[in-house]
């Protein structure tokens, strides 16, 4: 689960993190009631997406005409920071991040200035290939971390770190040396490296990114900008940060899947995919992108049902398919494990009966009892599409798909 | 032979009294595993009576089911318990330990993995369909009639696209030896390069076939494995290919961020192993006849 910037500061503050002060806003009276505390504000966006700096805000959804260049300015006036909100709030941010769309800006963080010596990257993450945690810093702070590791890899130090009892000291200051750090410097790194790590740690974060981390002309280090994305399987321990998820980020369709624990994530597609198990949704996914393409067919979903696929599943997996106006066609791949085919067969028909589906479905079965499932839809008079294997429902789609999409115009 | 499980495995279904553990271990029972009973805290001293009538013993503890005989466990225990479940069985002594349950919190399989550094029990999972060898032992809950005994190991990381890959291997004619799922998850017991040791040292495994799909770097890891160290012919396959960069499909494991993770990395990584890489879901099969020059 993915949280805003200032929400992550609201975290990092409980563990006495050093942030400099900030007010989150929603209106550009309270920007500018809030900017008069610090004369000199950093008027910042709040989207879920990173790289909002060198965005650009544009006033409607289809990004026509530029409000701002850049989601994060620098006001040296309250009335500069009222300005510059009246740009941000409610228009549109895109970033490299959001791609061919722009994030509608509902709240604008404002903060305080300090005076900046220098600046780093800090982020802590897992390590899949050894199963460990690991902090990764670097000397190029506020620029890409990709980039950084792509033209200059040796600026980059990585230190894997026990999840079961932090970060050490030894390991932290090995950290400071490597970034070149000097005197007092190295004590107030080590104590901000271990309270990042024990904020990671507690809120089940796989993600926490400060970038850049100031170390200010005091010799003082800053968490400038923080990113902190959570385990969503370890949200259930912490009801407080479950609680800030902002569902208008997200993709409707996504969020009533979430909410009913499938797994969807939405495409650009005009094919909606309804598949059994993670792998074979993605493989299916696969396969619509090739086969399709010679009917410019795409997916439109990623949707994985899980284990069984009863009458309700697949009503629940065809309503938010249909969510989407750009779906021509509905393409249902499953394989009968336990769960028979002949009975998913029938929570299918009894889907397409109950909910008068109107374009085109295609459905290929395969595994247990395969033949009496794919009987029952031969035989039930219904408008359903049977395909022999996955390359035949692709391409069976594909064309239902172009030749649905001609009949509606 | 067969590669963890065979006939002498003597099972313990942490979690049997619960739905899914109960519904699986029919299954697994049906199959003729040798499940000698279940641990539920609390309900120690009952029993869990089978579909077929059988009464089987329950436990409070993994220590009194090892007492009983038990070297093999499966966890069905629901995620915020079951990393417990698996160190519980570890320090019980349990040898091979297969976790089907999904949506376990990373770091509580961090602690589950820092804890195996120091034991030589072996995880399965968790977020998997476990494992089978046909004809003898099925721990987890794959469809095991689909299964045929024969000469392909099957190793993957997604439930669905094994079955695929079983009923393809079964109809081609070759049958399994053993079957391995990893599960989808980035924090995980066995990988791809366990699993392949096991089957090149296997005299029953004549083929390999690995299912793979985006995110992290253990299919490229383990194609750099079977270049040095690796004689049967292999087979492979990544889901994914058209995968949206940075969304999480599915899978905890399945998301690519920024170069590392890609169907493209992975596929070339095959391609230089000398790996026969199917073309589509429906190649799985012919994939593997190919590899081995039939």
């Amino acid at each position: 689960m993915k949280v805003h910037e200032y929400q992550s500061k609201q975290i990092l503050k409980k563990y006495n993190a050093p942030l400099l002060q900030g007010i989150p806003c929603t209106t550009a009276e309270e920007v500018e009631k809030a900017a008069e505390k610090f004369g000199r504000s950093v008027v910042k966006s709040q989207i879920y997406a990173g790289g909002r700096g060198k965005g650009t805000v544009y006033n409607e959804p289809e990004l026509k005409t530029v409000s701002l260049d850049g989601g994060v300015k620098l006001a040296s006036s309250p009335q500069e920071a009222r300005e510059y909100a009246e740009c941000m709030l409610g228009k549109y941010l895109q970033t490299v991040q959001t791609g061919n769309e722009g994030k509608q800006v509902n709240t604008i963080y404002i903060e305080d200035c300090c005076n900046i010596e220098s600046e780093y990257y800090f982020s802590i993450l897992l390590d899949r290939s050894v199963a460990a945690p690991m902090v990764m810093v670097s000397t190029e702070g506020g620029m890409d971390i990709e980039e950084v590791a792509e033209e200059s890899p040796e600026k980059i130090f990585k230190l894997h770190f026990n999840p079961l009892t932090g970060l050490a000291d030894h390991q932290a200051r090995l950290l400071a040396y490597q970034l070149g750090l000097k005197g007092g410097q190295i004590r107030n790194f080590i104590k901000t490296a271990k309270i990042l790590v024990k904020a990671y740690l507690d809120t089940d974060s796989d993600l926490l990114e400060v970038n850049p981390l100031v170390l200010t002309t005091e010799d003082d280090f800053m968490v400038l900008d923080s990113k902190m994305t959570f385990d969503d399987n370890a949200l259930y321990r912490h009801p407080e940060i479950a609680k800030l998820r902002d569902k208008s980020e997200e993709d409707p369709a996504e969020v009533e899947a979430i909410d009913n624990n499938l797994a969807f994530v939405k495409l650009e597609g005009n094919i909606g995919c309804m598949v059994n198990g993670a792998g074979l949704a993605m493989a299916t996914v696969d396969a619509v992108s090739i086969f399709g393409k010679e009917f410019n067919a795409a997916p439109a979903n990623f949707l994985d049902v899980g284990g069984g696929a009863n009458a309700e599943k697949v009503k629940l997996a065809f309503r938010i398919i249909l969510n989407d106006p750009s779906v021509d066609a509905i393409l249902v791949n499953i394989f009968g494990g336990i769960m028979k085919c002949d009975v998913i067969a029938e929570g299918v028909l009894q889907a397409v009966r109950e909910m008068e589906l109107h374009i085109p479905l295609i459905v290929r079965l395969a595994g247990t009892n395969v033949e009496e499932g794919k009987k029952m839809i031969a035989e039930s008079g219904l408008k359903v599409i049977a395909a022999e294997d996955l390359p035949d429902g692709c391409l069976k789609a594909a064309k239902a798909a172009a030749e649905y999409r001609k009949g509606a115009k | 032979m067969s590669v963890l499980v065979d006939k002498s495995t003597k099972l313990v279904c942490q979690g049997l009294t619960g739905k899914s553990g109960s519904f699986h271990a029919n299954q697994m029972l049906e199959y003729g595993t040798n499940l000698i009973g279940g641990v539920s805290p609390g309900k120690g001293g009952t029993n869990w009576k089978a579909n077929s009538g059988d009464e089987k013993p329950i436990w409070n503890t993994v220590k009194e089911a090892v007492a009983a005989g038990a070297n093999a466990s499966v966890v069905f225990v629901p995620p915020p318990f079951a990393a417990d479940a698996i160190l519980e069985s570890i320090e019980a002594g349990i040898k091979l330990i297969v976790t089907i349950t999904e949506w376990i919190p990373v770091k509580d399989m961090l602690e589950v993995k820092h804890a195996l550094k120091y034991n030589d029990a072996v995880l399965i999972g968790p977020n998997c369909p476990g494992i089978i060898t046909p004809g003898e032992c099925k721990i987890g809950i794959m469809p095991g009639f689909i299964h045929k005994p024969g000469t392909v190991g099957v190793v993957s990381r997604s439930g669905t696209m094994t079955y695929e890959a079983v009923n393809q291997t079964t109809q081609v004619g070759l049958g399994q030896s053993t079957c391995i799922g990893i599960g989808g998850d980035p924090v995980k017991g066995l990988d791809f390069i366990d699993c392949l040791k096991l089957f090149q040292d296997d005299p029953n495994t004549k083929q390999i076939l690995m299912l793979g799909e985006i995110g992290g770097d253990s299919e490229e890891r383990a194609c750099e494995f079977i270049k040095n160290h690796v004689t049967k012919p292999v087979a492979g396959f990544i889901a994914g290919t058209h995968a949206p960069e940075g969304k999480r499909l599915g899978h905890a494991g399945a998301i690519v961020q920024g170069s590392c993770g890609t169907a493209k990395a992975k596929l070339e990584a095959m391609a230089s192993a000398g790996i026969t890489i199917a073309e589509n879901t429906n190649d799985l099969g012919n994939a593997v006849l190919r590899a081995s020059g039939k």
